[in-house]
């Protein structure tokens, strides 16, 4: 009862009030650029993001990996700017900046105190057409990325398994290659290679500039008119559909490695908002996985880490703003004297019980609690504030889904919850992966100079 | 009408917060000492409480800080870890507990809604007063600590961690790592915890932290509801001064990657360091402003050798590590570790030059609103200052004293602070044999 009224408090944030909210502008410049803008005015900062729909997802076989070696080139120099410039400015304008790659997007950033906006338009305008790539600084940028895939991939047993697992689960999706693609396409990149991706992807009509601070829409469009404005856009061939096929039985694989604790990794293939048959099912698996794992009370931690005690860890993910069908996943390290194979049977009886249950309503109170306070808790960062709408722009959903999500979660029932569990959490979409530990070799120290300590 | 007299009071409102983070501060009643930013635009608060209470803290028993503050919110008053969890869940509410080398804390992300807000400060204060310290849940916890520990040595990058400050720290309270080992975690017993929590978590010892839309008044009494059980207890005494290494030493340790990760520092500098400024624009400008910085430049611009080189100063209640760190193919290793040694002892020797100073300045500068532009950022900043006991205006004089900085005065701190004979340099990795 106390719990239903919590809710209503909740509801009654002007937040959730269409009236009060900060409204997203939008404007589309002739060359096909979409520019979105959000006003906040808590400090006198503004992120700017420009996002490509472009990704490891959009990647051919035998250069995987290319858009991620691309985002690093894209700090190498313009005709304007030669390699090194374009850090070294926004630097010296007192900002942050940086890029990232995933499976459907390549993003660029920066913060800046307001005034300077101006400055990371220009750079980034400029960078958009008229990139300079060259042989010699491939060849270290190269040299960079490996040292970069060693770092997140080669080097971590669960990162490997992980990169191993989604190339079983997915038969003929591009989600199969890892964001940072394999070592021997990563060896084999041409200036060619990076030259056509480029010209391919990069326009203004395939990107999406998104501003967010302490500015004024009609003056951030008239900067974006001035400094975007005047490049041409691209003939952009559509990206072809690579629908995964139907899967017709569980997947399962070992990977042995050196390593101390044994780990399993499983994953069902489930719709996001983009390619779900009735949308709703998408906000359900959303609630599903926050009844699993969404914060400390959450099922997997109360019942297999704290009630049975068989794991150490246990979670539960679902993102349902990718471009393509993507996996539910479930992982957990299982408790002394306990196996992976405990850990799996717990985990699907615990699926199981989703199917069979309807979960309780203060269970599902308690998630769209968190989702309605989280919505307050995001407005502290403007870096989030864009993420999001870039995101949602990139993957194809259109950023004014961004505003839908907290109604259209607070609107998912019990029953919807227990039928997506039915319909998709089910073996015949499942992959597994288990860890299979294998000794490591007893580290060495080898000193050769050591010395005594004196006070100072 | 209605949205443009939002607008006008959103304008002065961010006027004012940045020519001030206007910080106020008093002592509770039992001496526990309160800072209060009141920041608006959102119905939300932090609230930290913070104790001297890190894991240079631990004495012998290496992890117990760390497990002690983990075990609070497994169980208090008449709640267990499920009926815990709920309460802030229910209300929409964050809580989380942490350990660092100086400091334990609890934190409290809520609405201010009143029912939402009590409900989520209650759960606090029961946390913070009244924890169970169950048998059962030790067990559990301590089995997961210890997993955690064994799944540690599966981290090259960890390992050099622990290395590097043992050979930075030797005996010293900051030498270990906060989690501890397996055979030090392996002995703890509950009372162990019980013990640690009674001698540190105590008002004499507290510090609490408000940030977020509450007025003062109200802050005044969330602060007096959250300690109002804590006995007075005693402050505790800091962790002694740091000895520098009188040797520079090199250590590689064998492991089974494909990436060498090396790490090379000293003990460098505290929180109220004299040097404070010369270091910390210093270092900026050798390895702490990201894709600019000299070693950033040397190692992955020029040469490849690398995906990330930096360094940093650490500043602690006593000389924290500076650090720089790569991370290199195996057979790469003492390139890349020529490199870094050269630009070290280069920077020491010459200098920043005008050029490069300037340009430090100007970002350092130019980006300071951006320090402290979210509420959680903010929390930080109030949290650093009032546990460091560091001038209120801490903020607001930053930038003036950055400028105050020369070619000069960095050149001469850094040579007598980070001397590169005395560097303590481990490389964890596959020797190429």
């Amino acid at each position: 009862m106390k719990l239903q009224r919590f809710i209503i408090l909740l509801l009654m944030f002007p937040v959730f009030s269409q009236a009060a909210d900060v409204k997203v502008q939008e404007r589309i410049l002739n060359n096909g650029l979409k520019v979105l803008v959000k006003e906040d005015h808590r400090s006198p900062v503004v992120v700017t993001q420009v996002w490509y729909k472009v990704g490891s997802s959009y990647e051919p076989g035998g250069i995987t990996g290319i858009s991620h070696m691309l985002e690093h080139m894209m700090f190498k120099g313009t005709d304007k700017h030669p390699v090194g410039e374009f850090s070294r400015i926004i630097a010296e304008n007192g900002g942050n900046e940086n890029a990232f790659t995933g499976r459907d997007y390549t993003a660029y950033f920066q913060t800046l105190e307001k005034s300077r906006l101006p400055i990371s338009f220009e750079l980034e305008a400029d960078r958009m057409r008229n990139l300079h790539l060259l042989e010699s600084e491939l060849v270290k940028e190269l040299q960079v990325v490996t040292e970069e895939r060693r770092m997140r991939t080669d080097d971590k047993p669960r990162a490997k398994l992980q990169e191993h697992f989604s190339a079983m689960a997915y038969l003929n999706s591009p989600y199969k290659n890892p964001v940072i693609g394999w070592p021997a396409d990563i060896a084999a990149y041409t200036i060619k290679d990076l030259q056509q991706w480029y010209e391919r992807w990069y326009a203004p009509n395939n990107a999406t500039v998104v501003v967010v601070g302490d500015v004024v829409p009609k003056e951030v469009f008239k900067l974006a008119e001035k400094y975007f404005g005047p490049l041409k856009p691209s003939e952009l061939d559509p990206v072809k559909p690579q629908t995964e096929v139907k899967q017709l039985g569980v997947k399962k694989m070992t990977i042995k490695l050196p390593a101390k604790l044994p780990y399993i990794l499983m994953g069902y293939k489930v719709p996001v908002l983009t390619t779900a048959e009735n949308e709703w099912e998408a906000y359900a698996l959303e609630v599903l996985a926050g009844i699993l794992d969404g914060g400390n009370s959450a099922r997997l931690q109360s019942q297999l880490v704290r009630g049975q005690q068989i794991a150490v860890a246990a979670g539960a993910g679902y993102n349902l703003t990718t471009r393509l069908s993507n996996l539910f996943m479930l992982d957990a390290t299982p408790a002394k004297g306990k196996t992976v194979q405990d850990m799996e049977v717990a985990l699907k009886q615990q699926i199981d019980k989703l199917k069979t249950e309807k979960v309780t309503s203060e269970e599902l109170a308690r998630i769209k609690a968190q989702v309605l306070s989280g919505a307050i808790y995001e407005r502290d960062s403007n870096f989030y504030q864009a993420m999001q709408l870039g995101m949602y722009e990139t993957v194809g959903l259109g950023w004014q889904k961004v505003d839908e999500y907290v109604n259209k979660v607070n609107q998912i029932t019990a029953e919807q919850v227990q039928q997506v569990a039915s319909k998709y959490l089910i073996d015949d979409r499942l992959s597994i992966a288990y860890l299979d530990p294998q000794p490591m070799k007893k580290n060495q120290i080898n000193k050769t100079m050591t010395g005594g300590r004196h006070a100072q | 009408m209605r949205s443009k007299l939002l607008l006008i009071c959103l304008f002065i409102f961010a006027q004012n917060s940045f020519s001030a983070a206007k910080i106020e501060t008093w002592n509770t009643d039992k001496g526990s000492r309160v800072y209060y930013v009141h920041t608006r635009g959102l119905p939300m608060v932090d609230i930290q409480v913070v104790f001297a209470a890190g894991s240079a803290y631990d004495g012998k028993q290496f992890g117990v800080s760390e497990l002690t503050s983990s075990m609070l919110e497994t169980g208090a008053g008449n709640w267990n870890a499920d009926e815990i969890a709920q309460r802030f869940e229910n209300v929409g509410a964050q809580f989380a507990v942490g350990s660092s080398v100086d400091r334990a804390w609890l934190s409290l992300r809520t609405l201010t809604k009143p029912e939402l807000f009590n409900e989520a400060l209650i759960t606090m204060q029961t946390i913070l007063t009244s924890p169970t310290f169950n048998q059962h849940d030790f067990d559990r916890e301590k089995n997961r600590t210890l997993a955690g520990l064994k799944h540690r040595e599966e981290s090259p990058g960890a390992q050099a961690s622990i290395a590097f400050n043992k050979a930075l720290y030797g005996d010293h309270p900051y030498a270990h790592p906060g989690t501890g080992f397996i055979e030090t975690v392996q002995k703890f017993g509950v009372e162990d915890l019980r013990n640690f929590y009674q001698q540190y978590y105590v008002a004499a010892n507290a510090m609490v932290v408000i940030v977020g839309d509450l007025t003062q008044q109200q802050a005044k009494e969330t602060a007096k509801t959250l300690l109002k059980d804590l006995p007075v207890g005693t402050t505790p005494e800091p962790p002694p001064p740091v000895l520098m290494p009188a040797k520079g030493k090199y250590q590689h340790i064998e492991f089974e990657s494909t990436q060498t990760h090396v790490l090379s520092g000293l003990p460098g500098m505290h929180r109220k360091d004299q040097d404070y400024f010369p270091l910390y624009v210093g270092n900026h400008i050798l390895g702490g402003s990201g894709l600019v910085s000299k070693l950033f430049k040397e190692i992955r611009e020029k040469r490849g050798l690398a995906y990330s080189a930096n360094s940093y100063f650490l500043p602690y209640y006593r000389k924290g590590p500076f650090r720089m760190s790569l991370q290199t193919r195996n057979d790469q290793a003492p390139k890349a570790l020529e490199v870094l040694n050269q630009t070290i002892r280069d920077y020491v020797k010459q200098g920043p030059t005008e050029q490069e100073l300037i340009a430090a300045k100007k970002n350092i500068k130019g980006g300071f609103v951006m320090r402290f532009d979210t509420n959680s950022k903010l929390t930080s900043y109030v949290s650093m200052i009032g546990f460091y006991q560091l001038p209120l205006d801490y903020l607001e004089t930053f930038p003036e004293k950055v400028d105050a900085v020369t070619v000069e005065s960095i050149r001469d701190a850094f040579q007598r602070r980070i001397k590169p004979e005395l560097l303590q340099t481990i490389a964890v990795g596959k020797s190429e044999k």
